[in-house]
């Protein structure tokens, strides 16, 4: 995985809340056995036109396909972002489309987790810091552009100030290297066999 | 002495499975089993290879077949869905080199995954299953702690048998007395999101107790558990009882002789202590629960049956009214409009909430000498294998074939649009399933989430009607 430390980028807004993992990306258009090459499905429903079940263009009302958020790159939302099914398929679309943040007042949880293991910085900020990036950004998206910064967590408004997010320690600390989650697990693999082992005893019922 | 520390039911589970806690105060939690479906499992074990790391316990990981598979009579790897005999064959070539047991299609015990890895007795009490699917939180129903996950920690699951977590806070949610008649544990979910909405639960394990829960069959208690997630809890709990290990008794693997006793003197201990804390608590008075469906595409928006679809500006917060608007829209519904009486075009049984036997029992008695209201597309797709094989020896399938309904075979179905088979555009279903999201079971179809009797009864009436009118009827 790339380290994550700083994003400049253009910022789009999809105020409603329970925005699901459905909407990001549609189970049809899941359509290969890969992590690779999503980032057409992305919005689907929303982003196309359809007669029937065919796509026939563009839906030019949808926010991602209008020339003034033309290369965006963070999305901002409301409450519980990603909500509904753990495809990481959403993730991988958010991803291969060029999204690198998305700031909301909250995510679902398997999505969030989805988000760090695949470099998006999922942003949870209250509802006033929201509306403040919005009313910073979105009169005019191609230049007042929002910058994230990791190592510091703060997101840098047009106007300069700085707002501070969250982030657990050990999502950022990953992000900020580019490591991977399975062999840093590996290095604590003796404890795993000890807990195995004991455990076998224990609860041998539960040991197949 | 040292004062005991209370504990709930999800701690005792939980830190049981602790193999090491780390700094920043996650841990690394053992996982008894994995299960997979070829969707997510087909993706994270070809990554896995890609990556060179193997399965550390084949034995403790599963799979099956029951996302993309048709379920039309006949069915084999063609699907309907554009690309999805490549997940099957993937799925299956994939399972085979890592040698996890798959229930492939025609396996007598295949279906939905978390239908049959409790069939299957490979969730028992007390254990933490992971699948890279979020309605593992059925399972909670047996006293086990259900950790639907995405894919690359799907990925770490199988490599390492482990995941890493913070535990959750944890709520409990109580309810108390008798169900009305006509009202089910579907209901029951659908009235606690609706009150306290879809992100009610954020950040909590939720226990579900009180005495409706202990007199709930187990079925029943899948049900619930099943839509914790929709609630957007880390996953729903209930602590085992006489009813869970009546039921795992002598079940495929399932511990057998002196190991069984053993196991359910232990499983005898799950359960919160009396005094336990929780961060937070809801009580339910089950006598006001009516039976409800919902009218847009969230499942908070749920309503009793005999209601009224809400008025706009009852919705405080301007991002709910937004998605509220959003969905009246999709839904082809104006604010303030009652929801009986809407003419219906489909109805559907089936999902991991509601298509085991009971569910398929209840739907028959009232489907029984009554005929599919024309226009109206009805079908019933069993869980699995073995609710197939029990409903058609009880003759049910007689009963929904001749009232009009398909009779499918085991999967997901029509539960999801994946391209494949879906509703109409526009046409409004009335669907025993968990989601209502936009296109969730075709392009623009409309659905409405409500209990398994409640589709029958509207199937047959050809729109949506309160239960409790045709009951005993
Ligand atoms: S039945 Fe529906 S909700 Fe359940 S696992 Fe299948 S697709 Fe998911």
């Amino acid at each position: 995985m790339k380290p994550f430390e700083q994003h400049i980028g253009v910022c789009a807004d999809i105020p409603i809340n329970n925005v699901d993992t459905d909407q990001i990306i549609p189970s049809r258009e899941m359509n290969r056995v890969s992590k690779q090459g999503l980032g057409e499905g992305l919005f689907a429903g929303w982003r196309y036109l359809y007669e029937g079940t065919e796509k026939v263009g563009e839906n030019s009302e949808f926010v991602l396909n209008k020339p003034a958020f033309a290369n965006t790159s963070i999305l901002l939302s409301a409450q519980n972002f990603g909500c509904g099914s753990s495809r990481e398929h959403a993730v991988w679309a958010l991803r291969d489309f060029g999204i690198r943040v998305i700031i909301a007042e909250s995510f679902g949880r398997i999505f969030k987790n989805n988000c760090a293991r695949n470099g998006i910085l999922a942003i949870p900020l209250a509802p006033e810091s929201i509306r403040h990036l919005r009313e910073q950004t979105q009169h005019d998206p191609q230049t007042c552009l929002l910058s994230v910064d990791l190592a510091q967590l703060t997101i840098t408004t047009p106007d300069g100030n700085p707002l501070s997010f969250d982030m657990p320690t050990f999502d950022r600390e990953m992000l900020l290297k580019g490591l991977d989650y399975i062999d840093y697990t590996l290095q604590f693999e003796s404890d795993i066999e000890s807990f195995i082992k004991e455990d076998s005893n224990s609860r041998p019922w539960a040991h197949l | 002495m040292q004062k005991r520390v209370s504990t709930t039911l999800f701690d005792k589970i939980w830190d049981s499975h602790v193999v090491k806690s780390l700094p920043d105060g996650s841990a690394l939690v053992y996982l008894d089993r994995v299960f997979l479906h070829e969707r997510t499992g087909s993706v994270a074990l070809e990554s896995l290879k890609a990556a060179d790391h193997a399965v550390k316990n084949p034995r403790h990981a599963f799979a099956t077949m029951d996302h993309i598979v048709d379920t039309l009579p006949g069915r084999g790897d063609k699907t309907l869905m554009p690309g999805g005999e490549n997940y099957i064959r993937t799925m299956r070539r994939a399972s085979n080199e890592a040698n996890l047991t798959l229930f492939d299609i025609h396996h007598q015990d295949h279906g939905i995954a978390h239908l049959i890895s409790a069939e299957q007795a490979i969730t028992l009490p007390g254990l933490v299953v992971a699948c890279p699917d979020s309605h593992t939180c059925t399972l909670g129903a047996l006293g086990a702690i259900g950790w639907g996950i995405g894919t690359s920690d799907c990925e770490h699951a199988l490599a390492t048998q482990t995941l890493r977590g913070t535990k959750p806070k944890q709520m409990r949610v109580c309810f108390e007395g008798d169900l009305p008649p006509g009202v089910t544990a579907k209901d029951m979910i659908l009235h606690l999101i609706a009150k306290y909405t879809a992100s009610g639960a954020a950040g909590h394990a939720v226990e579900f107790a009180g005495s409706t829960i202990e007199h709930l069959p187990l079925e029943a208690r899948f049900t619930l558990c099943n839509m914790a997630v929709e609630f957007s809890a880390f996953t729903g709990i209930i602590a085992p009882d006489q009813v869970v290990f009546d039921y795992l008794q002598n079940r495929n693997y399932a511990p057998k002789g002196e190991l069984w006793e053993k196991a359910e003197a232990h499983w005898r201990e799950l359960k919160s202590d009396s005094d336990a804390v929780f961060d937070r608590e809801i009580v339910i008075k089950s006598e006001a629960i009516a039976p409800t469906i919902t009218w847009g595409t969230s499942p908070q928006h749920a309503i009793p049956v005999d209601g009224k679809v809400p008025a706009l500006n009852e919705a405080v917060d301007e991002n709910e009214r937004a998605a509220m608007k959003v969905a009246l829209d999709y839904m082809g519904l104006n604010p303030g409009q009652p929801i009986e009486g809407l003419p219906i075009q489909g109805a559907f049984i089936g999902s991991c909430t509601n298509s085991r036997l009971s569910d398929l029992r209840a739907a028959a008695s009232i489907l029984n000498n009554h005929r599919v209201a024309p226009g109206v597309r009805a079908i019933c797709t069993p869980g699995s294998a073995q609710v197939k094989r029990a409903a058609e020896q009880e003759g049910l399938d007689q009963i929904f074939l001749e009232a009009g309904f398909e009779w499918r075979e085991p999967g997901c179905s029509l539960c999801f649009f994946a391209g494949g088979e879906s509703f109409g555009i526009e046409e409004r279903v009335i669907t025993s399933t968990n989601r209502n999201f936009r296109g969730r079971q075709g392009r623009k179809t409309r659905s409405h989430l409500a209990s398994p009797a409640a589709v029958a009864a509207s199937a047959i009436a050809g729109e949506i009607v309160d239960v409790r009118k045709v009951n005993g009827r």
